[in-house]
């Protein structure tokens, strides 16, 4: 199959098996650029695998999965990570012991080498950075906190602000909502729909609420392959989906 | 005066912590000790370049190591072999005890000083390299890392009893006189080996510090809380580990180093898993997120295994094994814990009974803040558990 370099993401034929499971059967999946796309589907469909392959945590078995034209699969993480692509975990993975400020600090993407890292002096440009990060993830009265004292969703956003430090171009979201209360999905809904201006996103979640607030496209991965693919009223009406997924 | 402090000092608490440990070492333990004393406080804090190296690398890093003894013995051993060819008239003695004729080549450069002293950063450097490249690029970690070290503290004390003919044996390098025509044996030349080893020391503690205080410190903070995080943030999370590893190794180089002159000695029974387990323990007893705490902790366990040992020699062994046993479970961050808790318990105590006067007389000022930093640290475990940033800062 010929790679379309128009897309920001062109996964293609993509397949990972453990121990003879295919997780993944020979996917396509093509993202634009500035695209958010919601992926939903049910336990087991393969929708945390696929974010695991695309940011190198999972090892494909084969296919290949192409970012700006660049083959991903064969990058280690950090290299992926520099590329652009930057993943958002299912359970707050945040640094607990370091502050807010901190945290948000180590994810700016300077001085990523020992040396560098030695070398980096925290000027104004990263602070200006980190405040306005802070800001737009709600985290900014909390910026000399320790982290761990964040309640669980302020870890999330804490999060995704990380991610924001680098402006990576392909933004991966696993459950950003999941444990948050009704406001705060709210103003997630709110956060997702700026960021979202200037890269792209892919969102797995569960809460068909929250993704009917933020999709313009969803996909449907059931038993390691796509099952449909639109915008949310027709995925919503589609048969298949309604069987496997959504229920009647 | 204070604005101008280097943020790796860590403030007031910081400073002063630093000014009681040096005084200690450099005014108190002088004047209070006799000369024997003093040198075995000079080899304690031998020993603690190596536990300062752990604080780095297991308390901040996350990576245990059982196998520093190593290191220790690469300084230990490269320090030996300049001082025995100046010791001896060609061949040293237990070559030709061993029926070896000719100075093996890699004993040739130990002729110059220079090269030893580069040996002695560099040798431990290079191991701890090797042995991180191999060990942190494939993802070995934790339990499985800390028994591959332990293995390797193994190997090397094989090997060298095995090569007696190069290393000396189980005997080690013995009858060290003199550096560079120095005699290392009379009472002032202890007494300025020992200076000179509290001088390095206090001056491997401020690069402790310091690589603490940049965002090196924070992301080592962060890999050892959250490896994954740090990965999927572009950083090759184990070029990170190497290079700790590799600082922790030259420390105890350096120890080491320090360890031979003052003992005038170097063999095996300083490189295996024993000693390499003791200095861990040193570590954890100090508090292992406190650079001067683990000084302090190999010299409380070192003066406590000398005085408690003679008397009874046979329970030395299951006493530390207690200690350590108990300090894992109770108190995880060591004396340095201990002390920043109850500092901070004794401060809340002086703010209620400032606030209500009427109370409790509360003890003077002065005397307090003296007391309270008999043992400065920076690790301070919260009541659950958790750390604060301040310590992960220090």
């Amino acid at each position: 199959m010929t790679t379309n370099t128009n897309f920001l993401l062109a996964v293609e034929d993509l397949t990972v098996s453990f121990d003879g499971f295919k997780a993944i059967d020979g996917l396509n999946f093509y993202m634009d650029y500035k695209e958010l796309r919601v992926v939903i589907g049910p336990n087991g469909a393969g929708k945390t695998t696929l974010l695991d392959l695309i940011c190198g945590k999972t090892k494909a078995s084969a296919g290949s999965i192409k970012f700006k034209g660049q083959e991903l699969t064969a990058l280690p993480e950090h290299r992926i990570v520099w590329a652009g692509v930057g993943r958002k975990f299912q359970t707050p993975s945040i640094y607990e012991s370091l502050t807010v400020r901190e945290n948000l600090e180590v994810s700016y993407p300077e001085g990523r080498g020992v040396w560098g890292a030695l070398a980096f002096k925290r000027d104004r440009r990263v602070l200006e950075k980190i405040d306005e990060v802070a800001e737009s993830t709600f985290v900014k009265d909390m910026l000399d906190k320790e982290a761990g004292l964040l309640s669980h969703g302020q870890k999330q956003w804490l999060e995704i602000g990380m991610l924001l430090m680098q402006d990576p171009e392909l933004l991966m979201l696993d459950e950003p909502v999941a444990g948050m209360s009704v406001k705060e999905r709210e103003q997630t809904a709110e956060l997702l729909n700026t960021i979202t201006e200037g890269r792209s996103v892919i969102v797995i979640e569960h809460d068909m609420n929250f993704v009917k607030r933020i999709a313009r496209k969803v996909t449907v991965l059931h038993q390691g392959q796509i099952l449909a693919e639109g915008d949310m009223d027709s995925v919503q009406s589609d048969k298949r989906v309604i069987d496997v997924y959504l229920g009647h | 005066m204070m604005n101008k402090l280097p943020d790796f000092i860590g403030g007031r608490s910081g400073l002063l912590g630093l000014l009681v440990f040096a005084a200690l070492l450099l005014l108190v333990f002088p004047a209070a000790m006799n000369v024997d004393q003093l040198s075995l406080a000079g080899r304690f804090l031998a020993f603690g370049f190596v536990a300062a190296g752990l604080v780095l690398c297991w308390g901040y890093g996350g990576i245990l190591s059982l196998g520093q003894g190593v290191f220790f013995g690469l300084g230990g051993y490269a320090m030996a072999m300049y001082m025995k060819l100046e010791a001896s008239d060609g061949l040293p003695d237990f070559m030709r005890w061993n029926r070896i004729t000719e100075l093996p080549w890699f004993w040739e450069p130990f002729h110059s000083l220079t090269f030893t002293v580069f040996a002695i950063l560099l040798l431990p450097a290079a191991l701890a390299y090797l042995i991180g490249i191999a060990m942190f690029k494939r993802r070995v970690s934790g339990v499985y890392f800390a028994i591959i070290t332990q293995a390797i503290a193994v190997i090397t004390t094989i090997l060298i009893i095995g090569q007696q003919g190069f290393t000396g044996g189980a005997n080690g390098i013995t009858d060290l006189r003199t550096l560079k025509g120095w005699d290392i044996h009379t009472d002032s030349a202890q007494v300025t080996l020992y200076y000179a080893t509290a001088v390095l020391l206090i001056g491997v503690i401020l690069v402790g510090k310091w690589l603490l205080s940049t965002k090196y410190g924070r992301i080592l903070v962060a890999m050892r809380d959250r490896e994954d995080r740090v990965r999927f943030s572009g950083y090759d999370v184990a070029n990170f580990k190497v290079f700790i590893f590799c600082v922790a190794g030259v420390f105890s180089g350096i120890g080491g180093a320090m360890f031979t002159l003052q003992e005038g000695f170097m063999s095996a029974s300083f490189v295996g898993i024993v000693p390499s387990i003791e200095f861990v323990i040193f570590a954890a007893v100090g508090g292992r997120l406190s650079l001067l705490g683990a000084v302090y902790g190999a010299l409380i366990v070192g003066f406590a295994k000398v005085m408690f040992a003679e008397a009874y020699p046979q329970l030395w062994l299951f006493l530390i094994g207690s200690v350590f046993i108990v300090v894992v479970l109770f108190m995880p961050y060591g004396l340095a814990g201990l002390q920043e808790n109850l500092t901070r318990r004794l401060r809340a105590y002086l703010r209620r009974t400032e606030e209500h006067p009427s109370s409790t007389p509360s003890p003077p000022r002065g005397t307090t803040s003296v007391g309270a930093s008999n043992r400065p640290s920076q690790g301070e475990p919260d009541a659950d558990g958790s750390l604060s940033t301040q310590e992960v800062r220090s």
